[in-house]
């Protein structure tokens, strides 16, 4: 027996099946436009989430959660009376009585239907796919199944070279696997990209360690020998492999209208009108389940444009007009994959009648780029971009806006050789360009924004949406809205913050020319207002910097961000992280003890850092203070791992142990560090010495990097990992000790003085007017006739240096504020630790409430 | 209807410009004591609603288009000391009437 729910309400019911990206979007469009009024809503989600953000799926393996990617958290829903169900499954449309019938046997009945069911990834029929370890890349349940198994093995395939099987394979990369990809086609991403461009694009990722196969049919998957499964390929070779992952294409969701019988494409595909309605008036289909003009369209924009014509065309009456109709998306592309930049736009096969081509291609730097032209050469018709998308967005825009080419268009994809600006300036964007495709915001909403109000990036975000889809148009939106400013007369200003209207150079020489000893002196004179989290820090660093006061001193404490005001790094649950200094990350066996005993007494989590030195995490408010004081009663000195400062100065053993060291580089790492310890800085500095040129201590990734020499030592400077690493550029070659500690002394204190609040070492130099040249100029020349008193400023720094956390020790007044609560003993019940691989960790959300649960 | 003092800690126990934090009848309340301001010291909750620990006590404390805001260590979102409004986004956290007299910091109880 089947029952029929009902509701106590006349408006007509609109349901919506498939929760995903398009699904969400369209209800988000529908309550817009106030439909929620004209509509009792319903949507139905076979996941057992809310709709998430699939084209960030990735960076689910990179440390986001799944609440990080959801689209919304159902309080949207709540708030507009539209009804949701999860894990659920609409399975029959009964189209005459315009009725779903639901897998818990329910029926329910509709006025319109929206099918929103997207599409399910196609896994090509080759015999042995369904074996155990083979997977899809399409939902977090997918993810969460990859993750667990790539855990126990070491190989792993992806079945495909397109957009997403590359994504795919860096995912791979990224979970520690040796990753390969197997491509039928000639060549990769054969949609987007030319026979060149694929080849150069391959290249590249085999340059990264990824196997590439092109060309290649895989025959069957049977047992493997070394591996858990062995990949036969159609010329008679093999692949073993723990892991596969097919990502061949996708396939349209159109199980419901076949039931149904509404019309669909002869390759699947429930075909649409520009009102994205089926065959059936009532019933509209949108996202990659829709056939439009005989396409599917896998991306996400034109799901979004779809999306918005049906909620028009459904609020028509309600609206009183017709809204947007489809009419075609653009499928242009940008991507970074395994860290290459990829583009496409338009007719990137040169397929258009009469069209002529340009092609730039860079063999050393690895870059390919083409252009396709119109035959009178005035129009851009398509373009292909291989290891740089610099060249992108102009490109785009001159396809998207019919904008007219300049004569030498071929400037457009060629090098810039006298470091003027080729391209195009937003100026000459037309009003009606597409700024942002996601969510088609164009150039003029953006300044009907800026117009009415939104005076920043993120305020011109939040009204338009710009540059919240996929994200790729965020660099286009800065100039677009700092254009915008400009023409209003708006100042972009280079003011540290509002309570200062001077840049951070400008205060350093204030403070050191003036005398000035604190802040409240500093902004008598030259501030107003009372301070804020931007100036307090960068002041009280520079007060540091100059003076080398103890930052705890009574007028300073209020300057200082969390990790300087209690001496330690701070943790994602409150607690904090405690690095002792290791000079050049050399330890006797007791003082390695005594780091263990503390560690066991207080139940910390230890780990060796990138640095050579040793984190404890874990420990309390409260509990630092005593744990400094037996670390120190061991000889040990603060690391200064949580200021702006000189962390550490890795190293190799160099001559003494090693047997290609020419040079004493554990002697002179722990002497530099020793020297630099303690010097805040605007941005933190590292340091590594090598004992030769193998270079095993990485010097060159470093803000300083001293590598040993037949002749001495070979300096260079500017350098950095982290997110955007660079190379340090060779400064001075084959110093002596003295003249090596003279030369950093300098160009030290030469960026402690002029550089900008938080700018890196490497930021810094790329901003001086002459860069490397100029640097040598002052430092080795002495241009400015500044050396002597930069080096008289940092032996101040180095003769005044004092170990910040014995000083609290021996200070009553700076220990008072250790305390976890001023008026009660206990501790934060909310610091929650498990323990994983032998070790304590901070409890997740969701072992927090299941340890909760089981106390209660 | 008349309002509940408690008294909480001593001045002596607050840090001027800066935050601690304190356990009133089981919930937990991040003290601000700020001179340069009308009201001298703020009590909002200690729980960070965004970063999700209870850190807000030890966040700067900042004074913002005229307002005095607590930013939070762990995202920077500013935490509104007058009222616990967040700036960034729709969330607010507790917020407690506070007064000094004398040597004594008082919090008015909801």
């Amino acid at each position: 027996m089947t029952s029929t729910v009902s509701f106590l309400t006349t408006k007509p019911h609109l349901v919506v099946i498939g929760n995903g990206m398009v699904g969400h979007h369209f209800i988000e469009q529908i309550i817009a436009q106030g439909g929620h009024e004209a509509f009792h809503i319903t949507v139905f989600g076979e996941e057992p989430y809310l709709a998430y953000d699939r084209v960030h799926l990735s960076e689910y393996f990179t440390g986001k959660g799944a609440a990080d990617l959801a689209m919304t958290d159902g309080s949207l829903y709540d708030r507009h009376g539209v009804r949701y169900f999860t894990n659920s499954l609409v399975t029959e449309i009964d189209r005459d009585a315009q009725q779903l019938l639901l897998q818990n046997g329910k029926r329910l009945p509709y006025d319109k239907l929206v099918l929103a069911t997207g599409s399910y990834p196609f896994v090509p029929p080759i015999p042995g796919h369904q074996r155990e370890n083979t997977f899809v890349y399409r939902t977090l349940d997918d993810l969460d199944a990859i993750r667990a198994c790539a855990q126990q093995v070491t190989r792993g395939t992806v079945v495909g070279g397109g957009l997403l099987g590359l994504e795919a394979a860096n995912a791979l990369k990224n979970l520690g696997l040796e990753t390969s990809v197997v491509e039928f086609a000639p060549r990769l991403m054969p949609v987007q990209l030319d026979e060149k461009g694929g080849a150069v694009l391959k290249e590249m990722i085999e340059g990264l360690g990824v196997k590439v196969y092109t060309d290649t049919a895989t025959k069957d998957i049977v047992e493997g020998e070394s591996a858990f499964h062995r990949m036969n390929f159609a010329d008679g070779s093999h692949l073993e492999t723990d892991l596969i992952l097919f990502s061949a294409g996708i396939r349209p969701q159109d199980a419901l209208a076949h039931q149904s019988g509404l019309t669909v494409g002869e390759r699947g595909g429930i075909s649409v009108n520009n009102h994205c309605q089926t065959s059936d008036e009532s019933i509209y289909a949108i996202g990659e389940c829709a056939l439009w003009n005989n396409r599917i369209f896998g991306l996400v924009a034109p799901g979004y444009a779809m999306a918005k014509s049906a909620a028009g065309h459904l609020l028509a009456d309600f609206l009183g007009q017709v809204g947007v109709t489809f009419t075609g998306a653009d499928m242009s592309t940008k991507l970074k994959l395994l860290g290459c930049d990829v583009g496409s736009v338009g007719d990137a096969h040169a397929q258009s009648q009469g069209c002529k081509v340009f092609v730039y291609q860079d063999e050393i730097s690895q870059s390919y780029r083409k252009m396709v032209v119109s035959e009178d050469g005035k129009k851009l018709l398509g373009a292909v971009l291989v290891g740089d998308n610099s060249y992108y967005d102009t490109l785009l825009q001159y396809y998207l806006n019919g904008i007219d080419l300049p004569a030498q268009a071929q400037a457009l994809i060629l090098p810039a050789m006298d470091g003027a600006p080729v391209g195009l300036g937003v100026d000459a964007l037309p009003a009606t360009a597409s700024i942002c495709s996601c969510h088609n915001v164009s150039k003029q909403d953006i300044s009907d924004a800026v117009c009415n109000g939104a005076l920043s990036v993120g305020d011109v975000k939040g009204v338009t949406k710009a540059a919240t889809g996929c994200g790729g148009c965020a660099a286009l939106l800065k100039k677009v809205v700092d254009n915008e400013l400009l023409a209003l007369g708006v100042e972009v200003s280079t003011d540290i913050c509002e309570h200062f209207a001077y840049t951070r150079q400008d205060l350093y020489n204030l403070i050191k020319v003036e005398g000035i000893k604190s802040f409240a002196t500093l902004l008598q004179k030259y501030g107003k207002g009372h301070g804020c989290e931007i100036c307090k820090p960068a002041v009280g660093s520079i007060l540091a910097s100059v003076w080398n006061d103890y930052v705890l001193k009574k007028e300073h404490i209020s300057l200082q961000d969390t990790n300087d005001r209690f001496l330690a790094n701070m943790q994602k649950d409150g607690t904090y992280s405690i690095v002792p200094r290791i000079p050049g990350g050399e330890i006797t066996p007791d003082r390695l003890i005594v780091l263990g005993k503390v560690a066991k007494e207080y139940g910390l989590y230890t780990k060796v850092t990138g640095g050579q030195r040793i984190d404890l995490f874990g420990a309390t408010l409260s509990q630092l203070p005593e744990i400094w004081q037996k670390l120190i009663a061991a000889g040990f000195e603060t690391g200064q791992a949580y200021g702006k400062s000189l962390r550490t100065v890795k190293s190799c053993v160099g001559s003494t142990w090693c047997r290609y060291g020419v040079n004493d580089s554990m002697k002179m790492a722990i002497d530099l560090e020793n020297r630099y310890k303690g010097l805040r800085s605007p941005h933190k500095i590292k340091f590594a010495v090598s004992g030769c040129t193998r270079e095993c201590a990485e010097a060159q990734s470093k803000d300083i990097g001293v590598i040993a020499t037949e002749g001495g030592w070979n300096l260079y400077v500017c350098g950095n990992g982290g997110m955007k690493p660079r190379h340090g550029d060779l400064f001075a070659k084959d110093l002596d000790d003295e003249t090596l500690v003279k030369y950093i002394d300098r160009v030290l204190m030469f960026y402690t003085k002029t550089a900008d609040r938080l700018q890196r070492t490497s930021v810094w130099m790329d901003g001086l007017e002459g860069g490397l040249d100029y640097l040598k100029d002052v430092v080795i020349n002495d241009k400015l006739g500044l050396c002597a008193e930069l080096e008289a400023s940092m032996q101040h720094v180095v003769e005044t240096f004092q170990c910040e956390w014995k000083t609290t020790l021996e200070d009553p007044d700076a220990l008072k504020t250790f305390r976890q609560f001023v008026n009660y003993e206990g501790s934060d019940n909310n610091v929650v630790f498990v323990e994983e691989r032998n070790q304590m960790r901070p409890a997740t959300d969701v072992e927090k409430q299941q340890l909760i649960a089981k106390v209660g | 209807m008349t309002i509940q003092w408690k008294m909480v800690c001593k001045q002596s126990d607050l840090v001027s410009g800066a935050g601690v934090a304190a356990m009133v009848n089981g919930e937990q309340v991040a003290l601000f004591y700020v001179p340069e301001s009308e009201k001298k010291v703020y009590a909002i909750g200690n729980w960070d609603p965004v970063g999700k620990a209870n850190v807000l006590s030890r966040g700067l404390v900042a004074h913002l288009k005229n307002e005095w805001v607590v930013a939070s260590p762990l995202y920077k979102q500013h935490f509104v000391l007058a009222s616990g409004q967040c700036l960034e986004e729709e969330v607010k956290v507790p917020y407690w009437e506070a007064k000094l007299e004398g040597d004594a910091v008082y919090i008015a109880l909801h």
